[in-house]
């Protein structure tokens, strides 16, 4: 239990977290709502691994991952988007099929034996650094560096480029964005494929770099599910959500760690000699991912948390003041 | 329009000749279910201000859709300085030097005035630098009189200002002509005055200015020339408007004359039915909507409520009705505390509510007339038998509601979707009124509706008032509120600002934007 540690593994956990949440942050905030995230997640870690495994070139694996969960979710943009049927029921949707698809092409794939997976190194200089040296930039994957670059990007795309004001516009007013010539069912297909992008990065983290291999659904272990919770938790910014990615993936490496030792502290460990208590310590991100679903389901609660206008509700010009 | 008419039009207004900037010609336009515009002809000359008047629904929005690129006509062809034209989008039109205000603003509210003027553009290419584009926006809002912070978010804004960012997002484009939709109907007069000086100085620069409007006092004040719409089609066009009458135009745009005045008896007031004390209350984002809110309604009186939309109306019927919670004070309906009450406590005690929107709160857009009618009295004698409902009873009550209410259906079977809406405001009256209230809470009863169709609706809420009971009349129309109302109260930020018994208009405006009655009479 070297809480070093602990934070290490956890940051490199709340990679996968935070690939998913940046990009179903995305997409909602160009106003689709995609439930689908753990669907695309499993579509992406089981891509990733069968590819690598197959080539041996996980660097394939890892293009194949996104390519493929990013083109999932166009079903999803195709039936939202241009259909304009119910975003809730099409996400759910997405994550059954993704689901699915990826347990039946991924028989037998627990079997495949150890395949080549993506690098890890440490930082130089930055590495030195006490505390957040071993922490953040020591013996890391390439992708938990990524992380750390994605974040300001995403940030900074959002808030401070034209692009990414059009973004915010079509998600908090599209019509207004139409009548300027913006093209709003364009620009979400793009972001809802951003999204499946990311979410299929998150599973390839997974499944080469993070925990390696393929364990059938246990693979995302519902971590599609705690990233829908937390873009509602990170009020739709990217800083916030890479904050809680991170305290999330360190509170699951805690989690599994704490079970560990027979003492605690100096007292006799509870979780380690009562089973049951270490199933609830499991159940934890579970149960908060299902209360603020709950919470942010509410449309005076999403107001005030400031969720983009029209996030959830299909665009049809001349609807609605046009 | 053939250009010999056009010349006599410059000539009679004894102006340099005006070459016509725009022309649609034989624009016909069908929705589903409706022919919006059926072979209408309108011309524009430069440099005028040219109003395009008509009721609600006669089409003029949509004929300045399809110039504005949003919508594309079924028939017909656009001329722009002479040479046909045809928008796919909003962009080609903006390009082409036609913009549009829209009657709801197309604002991002969370967005900065600059943000969105630059929402759509290709310059800047990628990285926004605001410091810079706010001083090119700030240039173009001073070489125009529109004052407005352009580091502002804008839902920080007033709707004036609001509306001011939506000119300076088509100045800033270059538009040469501006159509306005609808632009007062969310101002207060002084806002209406300084609108009318902004877009009379642009038209001086040569800006040309199309100004849609259901209003004929603003039309005559504004326009130069005035074309009028009925049901789709064309009934004057380009006609000067100084030489027309107000009653002239009214027939043009109803097809029929229209009487302006209203029998109003007179009436001493009687004794309290709606108290509102000290009442606070939140919006749906939790932000204070009233604050410390007070009021009186006395059987037999009409008293209006105004002020710009978006400052507690809303809030304060549902407060009265029971929807929204009270956070503090009371509000009392003939001496009994009504405030956080079941909805059906409130209904027992004869409050009679006309919601703002008839279809989604009012009725039930898939029900039978029948059923929409007797929603207040389905579980009292003789429609209820003990826990079953009696049909025929209830299709006798329907029927003579039908009649006595002058509801325009095939029977009363019909559902309350496909009634217009001056029938199915109708039927809610007819639910609301024939279980003869103490209080009748209408809000904006009749926004939308056809000049016929509010004519009947402003006389039963004076039979209402004959009858002894207390309204209370919540509306956006001043001009409905000062004809109806005894006494007129001015909401403003949650908070009462006055009253006035004589319909004082500017004292009214001064409320509305902010002032309190006790400053205007010190003379601040």
């Amino acid at each position: 239990m070297d809480p070093i540690i602990i934070l290490q593994a956890g940051v490199a956990s709340g990679t996968v977290l935070l690939f998913a949440t940046i990009g179903e942050l995305f997409a909602e905030r160009a106003g689709v709502l995609n439930l689908g995230v753990e669907g695309m997640m499993l579509i992406g870690a089981m891509s990733a691994f069968s590819i690598a495994s197959a080539t041996g070139n996980p660097w394939l694996g890892l293009l194949v991952a996104m390519l493929a969960a990013g083109l999932i979710s166009q079903i999803h943009a195709l039936i939202t988007i241009t259909l304009q049927a119910d975003q809730v029921v099409s996400g759910l949707s997405l994550t059954f099929l993704g689901t699915g698809i990826s347990l039946v092409l991924g028989e037998g794939l627990s079997k495949a034996g150890t395949i080549s997976l993506l690098p890890n190194f440490s930082i130089p200089l930055l590495a030195q650094i006490p505390l957040l040296g071993p922490i953040f930039f020591t013996n890391q994957s390439i992708l938990v560096y990524a992380g750390y670059l994605l974040t300001p990007l995403a940030w900074y795309y959002i808030n401070h480029t034209r692009p990414g004001a059009h973004l915010r516009a079509v998600g908090e007013h599209p019509a207004a964005a139409d009548s300027l010539g913006v093209n709003v069912q364009g620009l979400r297909y793009f972001y809802v494929f951003v999204g499946g992008v990311l979410a299929g990065l998150a599973g390839a983290t997974i499944s080469l770099a993070i925990s390696p291999g393929w364990f059938s659904e246990l693979t995302t272990a519902g971590q599609g599910w705690i990233a829908v919770g937390l873009v509602i938790f990170a009020q739709w910014d990217p800083l916030r959500a890479a904050f809680g990615s991170y305290t999330f993936g360190a509170l699951r490496r805690l989690i599994l760690d704490i079970q560990g030792p027979t003492t605690l502290l100096g007292l006799r460990n509870p979780f380690y000699y009562n089973p049951y208590w270490g199933f609830f310590l499991q159940m934890l991100p579970y149960a908060f991912t299902i209360i603020v679903l709950v919470i942010g389901s509410r449309e005076a609660v999403r107001k005030r948390l400031g969720a983009p206008a029209a996030l959830g509700t299909p665009y049809i010009r001349g609807e609605r003041g046009l | 329009m053939s250009e010999s008419q056009a010349t006599a039009v410059y000539n009679a207004t004894s102006s340099p000749p005006r070459p016509p900037v725009i022309q649609m010609l034989g624009i016909v336009k069908r929705f589903p279910g409706v022919l919006a515009n059926d072979h209408a002809d309108f011309e524009v000359l430069e440099g005028e201000i040219h109003a395009l008047l008509g009721e609600n629904g006669a089409g003029k929005s949509t004929l300045m859709n399809i110039l504005a690129g949003l919508y594309r006509q079924d028939a017909g062809m656009i001329l722009l300085r002479g040479k046909p034209v045809t928008f796919s989008s909003p962009r080609d039109a903006i390009q082409a030097g036609i913009g549009m205000v829209h009657q709801h603003f197309m604002l991002v509210p969370s967005q900065t005035v600059t943000e969105n003027i630059l929402l759509g553009l290709d310059e800047p290419r990628f990285l926004l630098r605001l410091s810079e584009f706010d001083r090119k926006v700030a240039e173009v809002s001073e070489r125009f009189g529109l004052k407005v912070d352009p580091r502002a978010k804008v839902w920080q804004l007033s709707v004036g200002e609001q509306q001011r960012v939506e000119i300076l997002k088509m100045l800033y484009r270059g538009a040469e002509i501006l159509i306005m939709d609808e632009p007062t109907a969310v101002l207060a007069p002084q806002e209406i005055e300084g609108l009318f000086t902004t877009l009379r100085a642009m038209a001086a620069e040569g800006k040309t200015i199309i100004f849609i409007s259901h209003k004929l006092q603003e039309v005559m004040a504004i326009a130069d020339r005035v074309t009028v719409l009925r049901k789709g089609k064309v009934t004057a066009s380009g006609v000067p408007a100084r030489g027309m009458s107000r009653a002239e135009l009214a027939r043009l745009m109803v097809g029929r004359d229209v009487l302006f005045h209203l029998e109003k008896e007179a009436k001493t007031p009687g004794e309290v039915v709606l108290s509102v004390q000290d009442v606070y209350a939140e919006n749906d984002k939790g932000l204070p909507a009233l604050r410390g809110l007070s009021l009186e309604v006395r059987s037999g009186e009409i008293v209006g409520l105004a002020g710009v939309a978006g400052n507690g109306q809303r809030e304060l019927s549902q407060v009265i009705t029971g929807l929204r919670k009270c956070l503090k004070g009371q509000v009392w309906l003939s001496g009994e505390l009504v405030s956080n009450k079941p909805v059906q406590f409130g209904i027992q005690r004869g409050l009679a509510y006309i919601p703002e929107d008839r279809h989604q709160v009012g009725s039930a857009p898939n029900l039978s007339i029948t059923d929409n009618v007797i929603m207040k009295s389905y579980n009292k004698e003789p429609i209820a038998h003990g826990w079953m409902i009696d049909m025929t009873a209830a299709t006798r009550f329907a029927e003579d509601l039908k009649e006595a209410y002058e509801i325009m259906a095939p029977t009363v079977r019909t559902p309350a979707r496909l009634l217009s809406g001056g029938n199915l405001q109708r039927v809610i009256l007819a639910r609301e009124i024939s279980g003869k209230p103490r209080l009748i809470l209408a809000v904006q009863p009749t926004r939308g509706l056809d000049v016929g169709a509010i004519e009947g609706v402003q006389r039963l809420l004076l039979a209402q008032r004959a009858a002894g009971a207390a309204v209370l009349l919540i509306s956006e129309e001043l001009e409905e509120l000062i004809s109806l109302s005894d006494r007129i109260y001015v909401i403003y930020e949650g908070q009462i600002m006055g009253q006035v018994t004589d319909g004082n208009i500017e004292k009214i405006g001064l409320m509305m934007t902010g002032t309190p009655l006790s400053q205007i009479e010190t003379g601040d």
